[in-house]
């Protein structure tokens, strides 16, 4: 464009050499810089709202933390002193265990998806129907998978009570004893967990090499040693993004909790993302800043698992050029 | 294009005037928790009335649920507050008197001569010694049992506690549990640990716990769990009762299965729509424990208030006084099935809420509840204990003692 202009304009008038070459100059200047301004003029709106929707709600989280601050009043300055409390809070300790919990159980969803992904993966009549059915869990919300599962475990009218009195046994209120409660929320979350991770492994089987199979089997292996050696490397970026979607799935189990015990009996199921909501925002929660600080120290769980995808992310892309 | 870009402009600035003067002169913007019929029935009544007697002002309601209204409150009362609001009395009004977001309304109280008409609610409605806001209605809490199981079974009303636990004794023989309880919900224990308290120490010693004055490993509030745990140990609760919401457990009384029910008397409606008729229903006193301790009850104030930041200050203060009317507030509650605040009201006709009434009038002093006495924190820690000593009762020292360490945080 400004060549164009440049060109257009010289034959008009005598002085035409110097502006000329003025509009040269910038335009090589514009040449020069291009590849270096270039991508950041591209990252710019993405670099925008990630500053104004990740980067900028971090600080602020980590700031309210040394605050004293019912949400609606004025700020008091404490320092530490929320950290102080976390650190002698049982309520925080039970809610860190069940999230530890969580993390080690909801891990299950994975080997569970492959298996089921491998026993869908054949060509019968009818297997898309089939392949869907089992999608399912992983299409309706979790409200309404906390929901289905509450009534399931109900202590007077469930069908796991009654499958429990007909087999013999006293029937058990899940949700009401503090021994199990925990483990009944997390198999409700597994219940979608498995089919999101089936799903991710039936994308993966699909890319599997038929030519490294037919190759394997005539060199004799079937079974276990097929799985493990030759099907299971091929699947490594599907297992890589289950593990981690089922990771992070873990540390934000906030809803599942919310709608089928709030955290109860006495506390015994909160996890930490339910106790920072309940902390801060829930009907008897006006402590912003200890809700924040419970949301810092989810964070730096978060991130220490972040840390880990990314350093493992790169090394993947440098090797693979 | 200049002439256009005039007339938009005027286009747009009448639009915004026709939109600020929506809610600026003649409308009231009430933003209400009350979504069961009866409440919305009352209301409805109570604003076209109002609209009668004042034709230019033009009375906008929003109805929220009542839990979510519990957390939106904060943020319409900062960002986009109505001209009134339903909230509570006692200590749950606190954080929005202390943050300035309600507005002081003692002149109304004085102008319209409520101090002596609302006496009795006075009280809960001061804070700082002012006037905070208008109450229009109350209810009693007590024991609901079933006449007919109580009949079936040859037990008389207990008066004092050791009749009450051989009551108890002889339905749990009978195969009947004698106390149903749905708990998740949390404040269903505080009914109970209100009265066990009040009925152990007296209502002075309740106020200075819930006030914070007192800690929570005192003696005499382990002579409450003590006693508290005279119905718990024998299991004369229902099983389960942390998986049940209050409505949940409704039906072990409909059913039979559970004779007595300690509830405020909003449930007895809900007891009719299950299936209850209205002679098996019948409705005793908490009784007596340590004999010679004047009995106070349980009688939660629903209020309303003005937010400070609202627009029309003026009609809703007119609205107030038009709500803490005698007559008005007669009518409120026959159709709320609760009873009125204001002393010039009439008396209820309904045979339960006669009884509640009388017991009330007579009652030593009224406690609001336990979540609404004690700030929201402590209530909260309260309440999941109290659950925690009906599921554990052996743990009660170290629930008491992990209460103790948040009431010396809270209260500072």
């Amino acid at each position: 464009m400004s060549q164009q202009v440049a060109a257009s304009a010289s034959p008009q008038s005598g002085g035409t050499f110097s502006s000329g070459e003025e509009v040269r100059t910038r335009t090589s200047k514009w040449i020069a810089n291009q590849r270096r301004l270039a991508p950041w003029l591209f990252l710019m709106p993405g670099a925008l709202m990630f500053l104004v929707y990740v980067i900028a709600p971090i600080a602020q989280s980590i700031t309210i933390s040394f605050y004293d601050w019912d949400g609606i009043g004025t700020k008091a300055f404490i320092g530490i002193e929320n950290y102080i409390e976390l650190w002698d809070d049982e309520a925080f300790y039970t809610s860190l265990y069940n999230n530890l919990l969580w993390l080690v159980l909801y891990m299950l969803a994975v080997p569970a998806g492959l298996l089921i992904a491998i026993f869908l993966n054949q060509t019968v009549t009818g297997i898309r129907i089939y392949k869907s059915l089992f999608f399912f869990p992983f299409v309706i919300s979790q409200i309404v998978v906390g929901l289905i599962f509450s009534w399931f475990y109900a202590p007077n009218f469930g069908l796991f009570t009654k499958l429990l009195e007909f087999l013999g046994f006293e029937g058990i209120a899940i949700l009401a004893d503090e021994r199990f409660v925990t483990y009944g929320i997390i198999a409700a979350g597994l219940w979608p967990q498995i089919a999101y991770c089936m799903i991710l492994y039936l994308t993966g089987l699909n890319n599997v090499s038929p030519d490294q199979i037919e190759a394997a089997r005539l060199d004799g292996a079937k079974g276990w040693k097929m799985l493990w050696y030759v099907i299971l490397p091929q699947l490594r970026p599907a297992t890589f993004i289950a593990v981690v979607v089922t990771i992070i799935g873990a540390l934000r189990s906030f809803d599942l909790v919310s709608i089928m015990t709030s955290g109860g009996p006495y506390g015994s199921s909160r996890v930490l993302s339910y106790y920072m909501y309940e902390q801060a925002l829930s009907e008897y929660g006006f402590r912003m800043g200890y809700g924040a600080s419970i949301a810092v120290v989810l964070f730096a769980i978060m991130m220490v698992f972040i840390t880990l995808f990314i350093v493992r992310m790169l090394k993947d892309e440098r090797g693979s050029y | 294009m200049f002439n256009f870009s005039k007339a938009a402009a005027g286009g747009f600035a009448a639009i915004f005037l026709m939109g600020s003067c929506a809610y600026a002169a003649g409308d009231l913007i009430i933003n209400l928790d009350q979504t069961d019929p009866a409440p919305k029935k009352a209301f409805e009544d109570i604003v076209s009335g109002f609209s009668k007697e004042n034709p230019d002002v033009n009375v906008i309601v929003n109805t929220m649920h009542k839990e979510g209204y519990k957390t939106s409150i904060r943020n319409f009362l900062t960002a986009d507050a109505p001209d009134l609001a339903a909230w509570y009395a006692g200590n749950r009004m606190a954080p929005f008197v202390n943050a300035g977001l309600f507005e002081d309304v003692t002149d109304l109280w004085e102008e319209h001569g409520l101090n002596e008409q609302l006496k009795s609610a006075a009280a809960s409605m001061t804070m700082h010694g002012k006037k905070w806001g208008v109450p229009y209605t109350y209810y009693q809490w007590g024991i609901y049992y079933r006449k007919d199981i109580f009949k079936e079974q040859g037990i008389a009303v207990p008066t004092n506690w050791d009749e009450l636990v051989a009551a108890s004794a002889k339905l749990k023989e009978a195969g009947i549990t004698p106390f149903t309880i749905g708990t998740k919900a949390l404040w269903p224990t505080g009914g109970w640990f209100d009265y066990m308290n009040l009925r152990v120490n007296g209502y002075e010693f309740h106020m200075d716990l819930t006030a914070g004055k007192v800690p929570y490993t005192d003696p005499r509030v382990k002579a409450t769990f003590d006693k508290w745990s005279e119905l718990v140990k024998p299991g004369y609760y229902n099983k389960n009762h942390p998986a049940l919401d209050w409505q949940d457990a409704v039906p072990n009384l409909v059913q039979g299965k559970a004779a007595m029910y300690l509830m405020g008397n909003f449930a007895v409606d809900v007891f009719k729509n299950g299936g209850l008729k209205e002679e098996q229903i019948g409705f005793m006193q908490f009784p007596q424990i340590t004999p010679g301790i004047p009995m106070a009850e349980d009688a939660p104030t629903d209020t309303i208030h003005i937010p400070a930041k609202a627009r029309n200050k003026e009609d809703a203060r007119k609205f107030l006084a038009y709500m803490a009317r005698a007559d008005v507030q007669t009518a409120t509650n026959i159709t709320l099935g609760q009873l009125p605040v204001n002393s010039g009201a009439e008396r209820p006709e309904e045979r339960i809420l006669q009884q509640g009434f009388d017991m009330l009038s007579n009652a030593y002093a009224l406690a609001q509840f336990y979540d609404r006495d004690a700030p929201a924190e402590m209530a909260k820690a309260g309440m999941e204990g109290f659950q925690e000593f009906m599921v554990k009762p052996e743990r009660a020292d170290a629930i008491l003692k992990r209460l103790e360490k948040i009431r010396s945080r809270v209260y500072k």
